[in-house]
């Protein structure tokens, strides 16, 4: 089952690197990892996206918790989240077809042209991890993908819960 | 305001932290702290003879006073010296700070001479890290390492120094906070347990039929021992000790079954599958105590106080987790215990039939198989059982144990009873070969005025044995056993079970002279070829106070250790001798 964690840590030197030495060494997966300083400077906010069952889930979240530099942790699957994902897909659209096919996908996902020359376009698509899988496959059913590249998971709780130190 | 450089503000941070004892090893990152250092009246430093016996040494002085032990020691290789007494030192909570050198921030990550990446080399290994990049940081980062490694489930910090902030040259006020007014927004161990949780814990302890006592190292963390004791006599629990927690119940008393687990006695391990409440008190449910969990404990429920939260529920699901230090929740509970029994819910007739019928059993699992090994004897040849047994008269059962790892180890644990915590040190979670010699040392150096024994081998001595030199340097007089066997006698044991017999390179047939080696140091060697000499020769090496003793006692080859739990199985699955079986 797929479980998005949040984690709010110390911003220092070192602590990333506590969070992903732990998943390695406790042979946890991570699907992905985005992580940035908050509006308080001496603080990073991270989103861990893992695969796991229960159990699993109970003790990464515990072992993050155990990490000197972590101060809060939870998963925000367990309730109402916001998830979203940045895509950048770069495709080949090289015929006045292809480009028209291209921008009518682009805008059912809402997404935006941000580059292109004659031969290709890159297309900026914001959403949920499963959102941008849709869009990929139906771009890549219309058109040559050159490449892609996607951010990982940033997440938040719905409503008034919040992850504060 | 005083006026520090970084190098002076270490050595003032260790003194104002109430540091006596450094062990440690110069070099070329840290010789602005060692210059420092000749300033200090107040420190006492211990010249070790190879960075690892550093490490084993404070862990020793930590064990024993319940201090934090404390190493200094260069960058590059004499910061991965220290890499395996670290290990050590977190896999069995010991509060620690090790303080290794480091290259200038300027030439960190330019792969310069002695440099390595001390903190991600140690990072799965410690509770938590510091580089102090500036002078500045010292203070500050040496506080937080002791305030860590002592508070919570305790453990190894490493704190890494670049020369260029040592530098004498430089001087900054110094002006640090008090070790009681550190406090960290992300670090605040719970140490009170859940209300509800203690409740529901104290109710299924008064209604339990076959409860039982599992502590670990967490009674000793905590020192919990006296409480546990109440707690045990106030309603016969059998009490049974890992190895970690030997000492913590009195070896002796009538609710000890001993040790449990994979060398358990049959007494423990029967009593704790029949049980229908395990009260696990800072224990961690190793894989060498369940055996295999899906057949544990099957009619057991489990209360678990830990104060680990990622402890509990790891290897075992218990039915009431209770996060906190071991020595509170036990307040409370006594506290709840007082509750029920003014609103008169404890049924005290039924309490004592139901511990009646629960000490029959066990005490028939006491009589059905007692631990002995004069199954084990070969005629002429002097089992490691005896030597413990002798061992234990010579010192009047009054010595601090420290053990090297091995079927020594399993000897020294099953039949040197121990009275108090703090007595019996033994590299339990990591298992390190080499680590009790100079842990030994470590203990000595902590209590001047008591025996230290320490059992080793022939294997695990040759690890460390260089440290005899700190023993003449510093004139630190401890026992030094070996059970010499010729052999890795564990590994052996294994081999002869498992592996068909065939003994691959665990017979060491070039083992030195160990009496010559401990004269050669200064010391005195003696030696005991067979039971004839044992007792006499115990007794001269127990006169001797003055000087290190190294007992070079040949022993059986062909010993094992029994009780010894059948992998896959129950805990009450047990080979019980070289023939017979549960």
């Amino acid at each position: 089952m797929k479980h998005i964690i949040s984690v709010l840590l110390e911003n220092e030197a070192g602590a990333l690197s506590r969070v992903v030495g732990l998943f390695s060494q406790r042979g946890f997966n991570i699907e992905s990892l985005t992580v940035a300083p908050t509006e308080d400077d001496t603080l990073s906010r991270m989103t861990i996206v893992t695969c796991c069952d229960d159990d699993e889930v109970e003790q990464i979240t515990k072992q993050l918790h155990k990490l000197i530099d972590v101060l809060k942790v939870f998963d925000l699957a367990d309730s109402g989240h916001i998830e979203r994902e940045i895509m950048l897909a770069k495709v080949r659209a090289n015929t006045r077809d292809l480009r028209d096919e291209v921008k009518s996908i682009s805008d059912i996902f809402h997404g935006q042209i941000v580059d292109l020359t004659p031969d290709l376009y890159t297309i900026q698509v914001i959403g949920s991890s499963d959102e941008l899988n849709n869009f990929l496959t139906a771009i890549s059913q219309a058109v040559d993908i050159v490449e892609i590249i996607r951010s990982g998971v940033c997440g938040i709780s719905q409503g008034e819960r919040s992850l504060r130190p | 305001m005083e006026m520090l450089s970084g190098a002076q503000m270490v050595i003032r941070t260790l003194e104002d932290l109430g540091v006596d004892k450094l062990f440690g090893y110069p070099g070329g990152g840290v010789l602005h702290i060692y210059d420092a250092l000749l300033e200090s009246s107040k420190i006492k430093h211990i010249l070790v003879r190879h960075e690892q016996g550093a490490s084993h040494m404070a862990d020793g002085y930590a064990r024993a006073t319940g201090k934090v032990g404390c190493v200094l020691v260069t960058s590059g290789p004499g910061a991965t010296n220290v890499i395996t007494g670290i290990a050590t030192a977190y896999a069995d909570s010991i509060p620690m700070v090790v303080l290794t050198g480091q290259v200038a921030t300027t030439l960190i990550g330019s792969d310069a001479f002695q440099e390595v990446d001390m903190l991600g080399i140690s990072r799965p290994i410690v509770k938590h890290s510091f580089l102090c990049k500036k002078a500045t940081d010292i203070p500050e980062y040496i506080r937080k390492a002791f305030y860590i490694a002592s508070t919570g489930r305790p453990g190894p910090v490493v704190v890494d120094i670049p020369k260029d902030a040592q530098n004498p040259q430089l001087k900054f006020p110094y002006n640090p906070v008090p070790l009681s007014e550190i406090s960290m927004r992300s670090y605040n161990p719970t140490t009170v347990g859940h209300r509800g949780q203690v409740k529901r814990a104290t109710r299924m302890v008064v209604e339990a039929k076959r409860p039982i006592l599992y502590i670990g190292g967490g009674v000793v963390a905590s020192e919990a021992s006296a409480k546990v004791y109440d707690l045990a006599h106030r309603f016969n629990i059998p009490v049974v000790t890992t190895l970690m927690a030997i000492g913590a119940f009195p070896g002796s008393d009538e609710l000890s079954l001993g040790m449990l687990g994979m060398h358990g006695t049959y007494a423990a391990n029967m009593a704790m599958h029949n049980s229908d409440l395990i009260i696990a008190l800072g224990a961690r449910f190793d894989d060498r105590v369940t055996n295999n969990i899906s057949k544990f404990c099957p009619e057991a429920r489990i209360i678990h106080v830990d104060i680990d939260p990622s402890s509990i529920s790891k290897c075992v699901e218990v039915d009431v987790p209770i996060v906190g230090n071991v020595n509170t929740v036990l307040d409370q509970l006594n506290e709840a215990i007082r509750e029920i029994e003014t609103n008169g819910g404890i049924d005290s007739q039924k309490m004592k039939a139901d511990s009646e019928g629960w000490w029959k059993l066990i005490n028939g699992f006491r009589q059905a198989h007692p631990l002995e090994y004069a199954s084990d004897v070969t005629p002429g040849l002097l089992h490691p059982a005896k030597v413990v047994e002798e061992v234990y008269k010579a010192s009047k059962g009054d010595a601090i144990v420290v053990t090297d790892v091995g079927q020594h180890q399993m000897f020294a644990a099953l039949y040197y009873p121990l009275e108090k915590p703090r007595r019996f040190l033994s590299s339990g979670g990591l298992g390190t070969m080499g680590y009790g010699f100079p842990a030994a040392i470590g203990a000595k150096i902590a209590n001047p005025d008591s025996e230290v024994v320490c059992f080793t081998g022939d294997g695990s001595f040759q690890m460390n044995l260089q440290e005899l030199a700190v023993c003449l340097q510093y004139n630190v007089p401890v026992k030094v056993i070996i059970i010499n066997n010729r052999s890795l006698g564990m590994v052996k044991q294994w081999q002869m079970m498992f592996y068909n017999g065939r003994q691959s390179e665990s017979y060491m047939d070039a083992v030195p002279d160990f009496v010559k080696l401990a004269e050669s140091y200064g010391q005195v060697g003696l030696r005991v070829n067979n039971e004839s000499e044992l007792s006499d020769v115990l007794a001269k090496a127990f006169s001797i106070h003055d000087k290190t003793v190294v007992v070079d006692i040949i022993a059986d080859p062909d010993s094992r250790v029994y009780p010894m739990q059948i992998g896959g199985g129950s805990m009450a699955d047990m080979f019980l001798s070289k023939t017979e079986r549960t």
